[in-house]
């Protein structure tokens, strides 16, 4: 399956990331070359194998539905590039 | 003042407890060491301050007694673990500027145990590659050397290969998610294990691939890896995939005594083209185990060559949903926006800024396997590969087989920049024998064993069952101690 020019860029905007126009050639032919790659995948016989949800047979643990932790919004603040009045700020997202 | 920092964990621990030497001054050695090693480009941060505490806090804590093994120990600590007021930055753009208000659990754990925080190393930008050369920092550089070109260490965590090969540091930290560890440590002559998987707490670690994800100890010997891996393991209630159960004492697992094991030799690892030097090495190490009494048998993995692409599904897969969360919100970098820019662009502009090109490559790939439409034809086959993957040493323990001996990597260090216009896929081969261990879970070490032709150090590598690293490190000492890997790099630098 190879990707086409269309494709690559719809791949980069699902990934928000942003993809010159002109990038997008190489980047497309890039990915076409990994998927190639990952295609011989397709000669297993995988047939009846459940696909694989946790390496080691576990059963994930739960606690208790209480608050455990919290009450610090000034150092989960700290490392914003942009944070006012105990808020993370973002660019305007609706008129 | 400078053979202070060359010492083992082992040896110095022993020096420590008999007054022999202080943890000021290994630990002044090392900061002595790294301050002349800035061509390596090891260390990416050096905190002295940090450091000179932390070794005054564990001499006096060793005065009084009853220290635990990790205790004055001057450590190097990879970019990808959180440490609390260090920036951690993955090696990556985008984190510019983080200090983590929190400490890993394997960190915290280490510091518990008296260890010294020397700084940060060098990585592969979040630990995607194999040659230390999608770092933010620029390369790391290998201190083995054999001509005027500078080699690489290995990736991703190259910088920790480096800086324990050049005697920076007594011991670093690693993580392996497809054999970031032991690639690095065959790379530099070192040792590297890669714990089972849920044996560390991957809390406060900066997630690539969590379902392959483990951290383990880069060292000079192997009793310095269960040594040090005994300090970083343990279940953690942070890390729900960290498996709740006891750590056996892994030093005293070391023996030496592997008569009667049996040791698998898989023959889909005799790979087409690979060097001489290689296969010879592979059949000496398997002749070492047999003199010191394993029994040798060859053994079969049919789903061997489907690994590589099955991983590389599955981790950029995992690595896509991880790294959504680097979006110019909450932290690090965010891009300068243009008028009339919105959300979207600040996402967009933050992202094609702060990743570089292997990892927006590798993001793509993910998001591309996981879109509607491709998710059953890529990821959920993959996943059903890695069942099947996992299945074949399953059988072979059955079996009987105790321990898996390969080769550690497909070849001796590289040439940094020769790879450079090679394709994505090119690079991705070098961890062909290290990948099946991460998608079954597995622990492996990477044990020096001999020099190629050049003068480069090769590696052997040991697959062991689930939760038997003792075991493993047993057979790895048994098979350290009979290659009698003693060379150094010459310091060039």
């Amino acid at each position: 399956m190879s990707i086409d020019i269309d494709t690559a860029r719809r791949v980069a905007h699902l990934a928000r990331i942003a993809v010159a126009e002109e990038d997008l050639p190489a980047l497309a032919q890039q990915l076409s070359g990994i998927l190639t790659f990952m295609e011989q995948l397709n000669e297993v016989d995988v047939s009846g194998v459940e696909p694989m949800t946790s390496v080691t047979p576990m059963r994930l643990k739960r606690r208790a539905d209480v608050v455990t932790d919290g009450g610090y919004a000034a150092q989960i603040l700290s490392n914003a590039p942009d944070a006012r009045e105990g808020f993370f700020a973002v660019p305007k997202v609706v008129e | 003042m400078s053979e202070l920092s060359k010492l083992t964990l082992a040896a110095a621990r022993d020096a420590l407890r008999k007054g022999e030497t202080t943890s000021l001054a290994l630990t002044e050695a090392c900061l002595s060491e790294i301050e002349g090693a800035a061509r390596l480009n090891a260390f990416v941060r050096v905190t002295p301050e940090i450091a000179l505490d932390q070794a005054r806090a564990a001499d006096a804590r060793i005065a009084a007694g009853e220290a635990p093994a990790m205790c004055g120990m001057p450590l190097g600590i990879k970019d990808l673990f959180c440490t609390r007021g260090v920036p951690s930055q993955a090696a990556s753009h985008i984190l510019n500027g983080f200090r983590p208000e929190y400490e890993s659990t394997v960190t915290q754990k280490l510091w518990d145990a008296g260890a010294v925080m020397l700084g940060k190393l060098n990585m592969d930008e979040f630990a995607m590659g194999s040659s230390n050369e999608t770092s933010t920092y620029g390369n790391a550089v290998n201190p083995w050397k054999v001509d005027d070109r500078d080699l690489t260490p290995g990736g991703s965590s190259g910088g920790s290969a480096a800086a324990v090969a050049a005697d920076l540091c007594l011991a670093a930290t690693g993580t392996d998610t497809g054999g970031s560890i032991r690639q690095p440590a065959a790379f530099t002559g070192i040792v590297g294990i890669k714990p089972t998987y849920g044996r560390v707490s991957r809390w406060g670690i900066v997630a690539f691939a969590s379902s392959l994800d483990q951290a383990g100890p880069m060292t000079r010997t192997v009793r310095d890896a269960a040594i040090m891996l005994g300090a970083m393991a343990g279940h953690d209630p942070k890390d729900s995939t960290s498996a709740d159960i006891p750590v056996p004492d892994f030093e005293a697992a070391l023996t030496g005594d592997i008569r009667g094991k049996t040791i698998g030799i898989p023959s889909e690892y005799r790979m087409a083209g690979m060097p001489a030097e290689i296969e010879a090495l592979w059949s000496r190490g398997a002749e070492m185990l047999k003199d010191a009494g394993a029994r040798i048998v060859d053994i079969s993995l049919p789903h061997t060559r489907y690994a590589l692409p099955a991983y590389y599904v599955i981790a950029p897969a995992e690595a896509s949903s991880n790294l959504a969360r680097y979006d110019g919100v909450r932290y690090g970098h965010r891009a300068k926006l243009a008028e009339g820019d919105g959300i979207v662009q600040m996402y967009e502009k933050t992202r094609a800024e702060g990743f570089g090109k292997e990892v927006q490559r590798r993001v793509m790939i993910g998001t591309y396997v996981l879109s509607a439409g491709f998710y059953d034809a890529y990821y959920n086959r993959a996943r059903k590969v890695r069942a099947l993957i996992k299945r074949d040493f399953d059988e072979v323990f059955a079996q009987g087989v105790d321990a898996i001996l390969t080769p550690a990597t497909p070849s001796a260090a590289f040439g940094l920049g020769e790879m450079q216009d090679a394709d994505p896929v090119e690079m991705y081969l070098n961890d062909v024998f290290t990948v099946t261990v991460n998608l079954a879970g597995l622990p492996g070490i990477a044990v020096p064993a001999g020099l190629d032709a050049q003068g480069l150090p090769l590696g052997l590598q040991l697959i062991g069952r689930p939760w038997e690293e003792g075991d493993l490190l047993n057979t790895a000492q048994v098979l350290e101690d009979a290659a009698g890997f003693v060379s150094r790099p010459a310091k060039w630098w």
